[in-house]
């Protein structure tokens, strides 16, 4: 989350409430690729509570010998440069949750997703939110956040976005928001359409039902 | 092809072996191969359903007797660490056969055997070979005992290879595969490596162009240049150096003559050595040839990914960062090419400074990644945890 006081170290139900969300939102019983899987966190709740059949890219070699000792079908890969290899309309739904600002090629990746499935989920966190605008404004130094707690030339995210530039891009690649669950403090809060002005200065993260066409 | 008829299986010396006498196998030469014996052993026991087989495929040099004692060297199963009552390959669930590959020399049909005429031995009158020949083989052996689908097919090296040629060519009698440090093709530096091998036996003057078995005497030299250029390629520059160095062996100085004054001489000459007494130098070149004609994509038009379309295997790739013989760069175009057709593929690479023959070395965290793998696959098949009391081994 983008709250500059949050613990770096929050648990894990409170730091990624979106993983939950995220598992909500995909059918039972469907096919869906997790790029960026982590150590398989999202990937084990869909395969025990959603009954998918889940497979995840990660980059880390570590994230990936824990998520195939854990039983989940995990390749190690680069989403940036790996995504070609996978079939068109070969999964359901896609999903890229908090990766999308460490990739080399946002908008690649983006349309790769889109080929690979009809579905995306994204979630992204918000740098449009208020008290990172106000980091800036008043310190005038780039903002470093319990989520996002690297100073800006260690930091692996080296693409942040806010929600309005995130809907700009996916109108560019031509996918329809089909809805966004604003996140703030811990609560959830469920949009029809995009985020207005005024979600984009309060939620810390947003979650993304994509769809192409 | 009519399907060999299976004789009782009889034990042996080498443990039990079974031939398929009648119908002669087909091989991919265009040549057939008659009345073919198969060696192997079995651990565990088959479950009522016939769903908890594992096969496990043998590298190169190994054989049937993975997780039991060798009769003729006395040493322990060469994946013992692995296989077992209660071990990773649980032998109290699943199970196990490993059978020695047709054309090897621990009891099934090889240059060694008696040529079905009676006319003495094969040598180099045995057909040339193909993973794909050896992997049919294994299906006999795998219809002799009634099973449809494996569970798991499981090997590394030129035992990933029969694994993955198992899942080209049998999708449907394999549930799970699991290639460990292997590849969809053998590569050019590895071909070369085998040529040397060879090149070494055939030009030893014991060798007598593979008519050798009417003497007394082995192309012991040639065979053991062979072993000692290809246990390099097992090994790691990190493990050479940190075990041998620069070392002199049992000496002070050099001593300016051609001696093994260096330790890894030494070592390279003792592994030469003991290998000639436990292989067939007829064999060496049979599977070293299979092994460079593998090539699944050229069997599918240079598509790989279409040699795998439509497949329902979950598959487990496997490689360690320091194998140079099969790097991970081979496995990731073979996990590339499973993901292009859509299979449920896992792939872990072990970090690991002992080279190629780390996959048969106790690697906790390979062994972890089995584990999971295994569990996971058993679950999705059904398997219940342990088998009934009664049942077990």
């Amino acid at each position: 989350m983008l709250d500059p006081k949050a613990s770096a170290h929050g648990n894990l139900a409170s730091s990624r409430i979106d993983l939950q969300l995220i598992a909500n939102r995909v059918e039972p019983g469907t096919k869906v690729l997790d790029i960026g899987c982590g150590d398989g966190v999202l990937l084990d709740l869909l395969v025990t509570d959603r009954q998918v059949d889940a497979r995840g890219l990660e980059l880390s070699q570590k994230g990936v010998n824990a998520c195939v000792a854990r039983g989940l079908s995990v390749v190690q890969g680069n989403a940036d440069t790996d995504l070609s290899y996978y079939p068109d309309n070969g999964f359901d739904t896609v999903i890229l949750s908090q990766t999308l600002q460490a990739t080399q090629k946002p908008l690649e990746v983006l349309s790769e997703m889109a080929r690979i499935g009809e579905r995306l989920i994204v979630s992204i966190p918000n740098f449009g939110h208020w008290r990172v605008r106000l980091d800036l404004l008043l310190n005038g130094r780039m903002p470093v956040t319990g989520a996002l707690a690297a100073s800006w030339y260690e930091t692996a995210n080296i693409h942040l976005c806010t929600l309005r530039d995130f809907t700009d891009l996916v109108d560019q690649i031509g996918l329809r928001v089909e809805s966004c669950i604003t996140l703030s403090k811990g609560r959830a809060r469920e949009l029809s359409g995009k985020p207005r002005a005024r979600d984009n200065l309060l939620a810390q993260q947003g979650v993304f039902v994509l769809r192409r066409g | 092809m009519s399907q060999p008829v299976s004789e009782a299986p009889t034990k042996t010396d080498l443990g039990e072996t079974v031939l398929f006498k009648g119908a002669a196998l087909k091989l991919d030469c265009g040549a057939a191969l008659q009345d073919v014996e198969i060696a192997f052993r079995t651990y565990g026991q088959l479950n009522a359903e016939k769903s908890n087989a594992i096969l496990i495929c043998h590298a190169l040099t190994m054989d049937q007797h993975v997780a039991s004692e060798n009769p003729l060297s006395g040493k322990p199963g060469w994946w013992i660490d692995l296989i077992g009552a209660g071990k990773v390959i649980d032998t109290d669930r699943y199970f196990v056969i490993c059978s020695n590959v047709i054309g090897g020399c621990a009891g099934s049909t090889g240059p060694q055997s008696q040529k079905p005429d009676g006319s003495g031995p094969y040598g180099t009158d045995f057909p040339v070979l193909t993973i794909g020949d050896m992997v049919r083989a294994q299906a006999l052996l795998v219809d002799h005992f009634g099973i449809d689908s494996l569970f798991c097919v499981l090997g590394g090296s030129m035992g990933g290879m029969q694994t993955l040629e198992w899942a080209a060519s049998h999708p449907e009698r394999v549930f799970s595969a699991v290639p460990i440090a292997a590849s969809t093709r053998h590569s050019s530096q590895n071909i070369a490596f085998h040529e040397v091998g060879r090149q070494a036996i055939i030009a030893d003057p014991h060798y007598l162009g593979g008519k050798y078995y009417e003497t007394d005497e082995r192309p012991r030299k040639g065979l053991g240049v062979a072993r000692m250029a290809a246990h390099i390629t097992y090994l790691s520059e990190t493990t050479l150096q940190q075990k041998f160095g620069r070392n002199l062996q049992d000496r002070e100085a050099v001593s300016y003559g051609f001696d093994a004054d260096f330790q890894i001489e030494s070592y390279l000459r003792h592994q030469g050595m003991t290998f000639v007494e436990r292989f067939d130098a007829n064999s060496y070149l049979y599977i070293t040839r299979a092994m460079d004609y593998f090539d699944i994509a050229a069997d599918h038009g240079g598509n790989l990914a279409a040699a795998f379309e439509g497949t329902k295997t979950r598959f487990c790739v496997v490689s360690f960062t320091s194998d140079w013989l099969f790097p991970t760069s081979e496995s990731v175009q073979t996990v590339r090419a499973l993901n292009a057709a859509g299979a449920n593929v896992s792939f872990v690479e072990i970090e690991s400074d002992k080279g190629h023959d780390a996959f048969l070395l106790d690697e906790p965290e390979m062994h972890a990644t089995l584990d999971g793998f295994l569990k996971s696959a058993a679950q999705a098949r059904g398997l219940p945890i342990k088998q009934t009391e009664g049942q077990d081994a």
